[in-house]
């Protein structure tokens, strides 16, 4: 037998709130097996793993039990402090007794109590069996693969290819750039934003590091983290040519597409030619778009004396369009509206808006600047419509501070369309195995702390494509991919988890039954061997092949059926 | 009715009063503190909208550009240091100027009174601005009752007295285009 | 010790403010500070002049600006708040506006010097003595009299015109002086409050109203009395807090009166410092005699 120390947290009150830590230490003690055990407020802390390391060594402890939080908290934690003692990492378990048991069954204390003795029983009677494995190191391929070729795609590429890796850039139009190719000045100094881009867009394309592929779309991804294989297929005088890269890590960069205007009927949105959206905007403005740079009507061509831009059309509007905030709308429309007035310093400009959201740094100034120094007239109100009679364009609002309803004549109107996914995306994402939101954005791994990880090993997020943005949080989000990506790359090999499944071949009859089994398309007929095979970077232990298996030929490493039953048994044992 | 902004008129009042009118991102701080705003159709924050909106007949036949006590707290308390009371201010003059008839007849005829006793005097004297004041205003019998204590504990005084310096008062007056009335 | 001060009046510290003019006098001989008055000094403009004329609003004070040039001291003591706030409004116009100052100099025969201080009379009395030299004169400390201190508007505000010689939001000098008086200056939230201003004479609905916020937090604030250095605060509060406003007949005092007495600051200095103030307190409207007697406050 085994000689098991079990370490009791209070996790605070978390624990010790609900459950009766002095009580379980007490009942525990009592079993044979368990030659030490203890309660600590914050196992998790330096002093708590001390006391973990020191008993494992005063008590000649074969194996540890933390009784505290679940072990997507702090497995890793702890099972390297048994190691640092001299333990094998895998002789550590853990009793979850907080989210399991305290934090679901606070009204009833005693009842908790008593499930978190029995957790940690059934525990100790698992680890009695718990053999001690090495982790598994797999090959890691170090080249990158970058999906769009905009701001944030390029900001990635040339991150990981400065650091000295290969980095494929797939892009599906004709041009790099993205969307802030079609950007006028920036905000907030002005600046011509082509520029920028030009320097960006040239060092990718000089850069010894970066396969660019323009007119490119990735078909197919299979594989795993460090190891995914990757079909692109590219448009070459009108012909697709396929290509097939080995790849070690995937940045998402897609980035955005405008609100259809046609949906916002109430503003004429596509119905009328002088109603248009940002993005046409921005087209005017640029001196080497469409009108050469000047903001000219598009009905008639001429100067327009008027301009009203209308923000929040389909955003913040959960009932028909989108409900969230796009963000980037209260920057542009102010630095569109001075670049206006600027052009045309006896024309007028007029906001109606919501609220402003200038959060950035130096942007609640500069709308302040639109408002005071150009003379920009800011209502609040949301516009009710807009229509087009007799040659100008009405717009119909109401000035919320005075209560005043407000109409304007004007000779154009902007639209601040609402931010959203490309239509493609949702496609993308089953072809790399990521998810999306209820509005098309790609989902990462954690919002708050895990913003550039998505929940699939290997592929990061940048951009646009993961909630609207501007360009310095994409560029810094993109950096913050790259980052991870080097992260990666700077292991020599991959380290995958032992605790999956494997196959003794002496009792395997080729049956094929674990195949279908296997969600994570992990099990694999040998090709000539006649055995199943499990692929150990895919594998993540679930046990529904060894479920399958009529030989038990498959076990999962320290979970096997013997493991459970035993487990099983303490339980009832107490009945 | 809907009203259709006229955007040349801020600038105007802007000039006029010397401060930053534009700036207003009406967060409603100065109607907020300002003790007369109970009493106001407008409130300072509602007149600044007004003055960026154009709407200039409101506001020069408003009661509220009357009732403006000076306090100074709402140019204190301004995260964009405006004082909304010199806005009002320039408002006033600019009724007065265009000869449009007045929110608060009788503010209006007192601060006329006032300033013609002094264009007489050369200091207040109350006795007589008030006659004509109540006799302009023809508001013979409010207000009085203060007034009217006052007298009984001896701190009106009956008979004026003129300071020596008229001429420079009243060269004052000219330069500064104030013209009397009564 | 000795100290001079050019000194500016104003219209009503012989008139509606009589109170605050007889104890400045008494208070400023005690405290061994000159007043040397600006000759043939007029009206500041009060509220009217900057209401209908913003030029005029600087150019009735800045005549008195130059009379006090001649007369010698660089500070120049005012006691009403209003004056002081024309008068320093006035100031900062001659500095900087160029134009304005040209035409100033032009029609009134004198050159700008730049030299001439403003000062309110609290900012000299809490500032340009020392708490020993203010103290020295108590002859006849207050017995702890509870009262609050109302600054108002206009001696505190706008910064740009007082050089924050005070707080504009937690103004502390008047409650320090009351304290040195020994007086007790209750902490309370409307010291700086408007009390209603020139809409006493014709829209005395809003200066009742705002009188009977201050009256009613005084008291809630345990007060016995209110302080003041502002001839118009004084008028407002003392005459307005019996009687709702309006018409003069008929005159019932209001259902839930009770009386606040008011002073000037000075006034309660001239009472600790044991100078005869007595006759002048009479001519409040509302009586602080019973209260001064019933504390033991002998006039």
């Amino acid at each position: 037998m085994k000689r098991v120390g079990v370490f009791v947290c209070h996790c605070g009150t978390n624990i010790a709130g609900t459950v009766d830590v002095e009580r379980v230490i007490e009942e525990i003690r009592k079993y044979p097996e368990i030659v030490y055990a203890v309660d600590y407020k914050y196992m998790c802390s330096d002093p708590g793993q001390r006391l973990i390391r020191d008993h494992i060594r005063q008590d000649r402890l074969d194996a540890v039990i933390v009784a505290a939080c679940s072990p997507a908290m702090h497995e890793t934690t702890f099972r390297r402090t048994g190691e640092s003692a001299g333990l094998n990492p895998y002789q550590v378990e853990i009793a979850n007794i907080r989210e399991q048991d305290s934090w679901v069954h606070q009204a009833h204390r005693e009842a908790a109590t008593a499930k978190a003795i029995e957790t940690i029983r059934t525990i100790v009677a698992k680890v009695q069996y718990n053999e001690s494995l090495l982790p598994i190191y797999l090959p890691l391929v170090k080249r990158a693969l970058v999906i769009g070729g905009g701001i944030a795609g390029m900001q990635a590429a040339l991150d990981v290819a400065d650091a000295g890796y290969p980095v494929v850039l797939v892009e599906k139009s004709d041009h790099l750039g993205g969307r802030m190719a079609e950007l006028s000045g920036l905000y907030l100094n002005l600046e011509d934003g082509a520029a920028h881009l030009a320097a960006r867009i040239e060092a990718v394309q000089r850069h010894p590091n970066i396969q660019l592929l323009l007119n490119a779309q990735v078909t197919g991804v299979g594989g795993y983290v460090g190891n995914f294989t990757v079909q692109v297929s590219q448009q070459v005088e009108g012909e697709l040519v396929p290509y097939t890269f080995d790849i070690g890590a995937i940045v998402v960069a897609t980035g955005y597409d405008l609100y259809r205007q046609e949906r916002l009927g109430e503003y004429g949105g596509g119905r009328y030619p002088d109603v248009i959206d940002g993005l046409q905007m921005e087209a005017m403005l640029r001196p080497d778009g469409p009108t050469a740079g000047r903001i000219l009507r598009p009905s008639d061509g001429r100067v327009p004396k008027e301009v009203v831009w209308v923000q929040c059309a389909g955003s913040r509007d959960p009932e028909l369009h989108m409900p969230y905030c796009s963000k980037v709308c209260c920057m542009y429309v102010a630095k569109q509206a001075i670049l206006y007035r600027q052009q045309v310093p006896d024309g007028q400009a007029t906001v109606f808006y919501i609220d402003i959201r200038s959060q950035g740094k130096g942007y609640e100034e500069f709308v302040q600047r639109a408002m005071e120094e150009h003379s920009v007239l800011y209502i609040r109100g949301k516009a009710s419509k807009v229509f087009q009679e007799n040659g100008r364009v009405t717009v119909w609002g109401v000035d919320t501070l005075t209560g005043l309803p407000v109409e304007v004549q004007a000779d154009l109107v902007v639209l601040a369309t609402a931010t959203v996914a490309r239509a493609d995306a949702v496609e993308l994402a089953q072809r790399l195995r990521i998810s999306t939101d209820a509005t098309g954005f790609f989902n990462e791994a954690h919002p708050k702390l895990r913003p550039v990880e998505t929940n699939t090993a290997g592929i990061f997020l940048a951009g646009a494509a993961q909630f609207p943005k501007d360009i310095p949080e994409t560029v810094a989000q993109a950096s913050g991919a790259a980052s991870k990506v080097l992260s990666l790359f700077s292991q020599r090999q991959m380290v995958a988890e032992p605790t999956i499944a494997t196959v003794d071949v002496d009792l395997c009859s080729g049956c094929g039954l674990c195949v279908p089994a296997c969600p994570y398309n992990a099990r694999e007929m040998h090709p000539w061997r006649g055995y199943s095979v499990v692929h150990e970077a895919l594998c993540q232990g679930c046990g529904a092949c060894m479920m399958v298996c009529p030989n038990k030929a498959t076990r999962v490493r320290n979970l096997s059926t013997g493991q459970v039953l035993r487990m099983m048994e303490a339980y009832l044992e107490r009945l | 009715m809907a009203i259709q902004p006229d955007l040349s008129f801020a600038p105007r009042v802007a000039e006029l009063s010397h401060q930053p009118v534009q700036r207003c991102y009406y967060c409603l701080r100065c109607s907020a503190g300002c003790p007369a705003a109970p009493f106001m159709e407008y409130t300072p924050a509602q007149i600044l909208r007004l003055v960026q909106l154009g709407q200039k007949e409101t506001l020069l036949r408003s009661s509220a550009i009357w009732l403006c006590i000076g306090c100074e707290t709402c140019g204190t308390r301004c995260p964009n240091e405006i004082h909304a009371g010199a806005v009002i201010d320039a408002l006033r003059q600019m009724a007065v100027a265009e000869g449009v008839p007045v929110g608060e007849r009788t503010v209006f005829q007192l601060h006329r009174a006032f300033l013609d006793s002094i264009r007489t005097w050369g200091r207040l004297h109350e006795l007589t601005m008030l006659m004509q004041y109540k006799l302009t205003s023809r508001d013979l019998f409010s207000d009085l009752d203060m007034g009217l204590d006052m007298f009984r504990k001896g701190k009106i005084h009956p008979w004026p007295k003129r300071i020596k310096g008229m001429a420079q008062v009243k060269g004052l007056f000219e330069v500064t285009g104030e013209r009397q009335t009564g | 010790m000795e100290h001079r001060y050019a000194f500016y009046p104003g219209c009503t510290l012989h008139s509606t403010g009589v109170e605050f003019g007889v104890s400045t006098e008494l208070v400023c001989r005690a405290l061994g500070l000159e007043l040397v008055e600006i000759p043939d000094w007029n009206c500041c403009g009060a509220s009217s002049a900057h209401s209908l004329n913003d030029r005029l609003f600087l150019a009735l004070p800045a005549r008195n600006l130059a009379k006090a040039q001649e007369v010698g001291p660089d500070d120049l003591a005012i006691p009403c708040a209003a004056c002081y706030s024309r008068l320093a409004a006035a100031d900062l116009a001659l500095r900087q506006d160029d134009a304005f100052r040209a035409e100033m100099e032009a029609t009134l025969g004198f050159e700008y010097q730049g030299r001439v201080r403003p000062r309110n009379l609290l900012d000299i009395v809490a500032n340009d003595f020392s708490r020993e030299q203010l103290a020295a004169r108590v002859k006849k400390p207050l017995n702890g009299l509870k009262v609050v201190s109302y600054y108002g508007c206009l001696l505190i505000r706008p910064p740009r015109y007082t050089g924050r010689w005070d707080d504009p939001e937690h103004p502390q000098s008047m409650d320090h002086l009351l304290g040195v008086l020994g007086a007790e200056a209750v902490p309370w939230s409307y010291g700086v409050d408007c009390c209603g201003g020139s809409l006493t004479l014709n829209r005395s609905d809003v200066v009742v109203h705002l009188v009977d916020r201050l009256v009613r937090a005084a008291h809630e604030a345990g007060a016995e009395a209110l302080v003041t250095a502002c001839p118009m605060c004084m008028a407002n509060v003392d005459g307005r807090q019996k009687y709702r406003g309006g018409a003069p007949l008929p005159r019932k005092p209001r259902p839930d009166y009770e009386p606040l007495p008011i002073f000037y600051f000075t006034e309660l200095m001239a009472l600790a410092y044991d100078l005869p103030v007595g006759k002048v307190l009479g001519r409040h409207l509302v009586d602080p005699r019973p209260l001064l007697r019933q504390r033991g406050i002998v006039l």
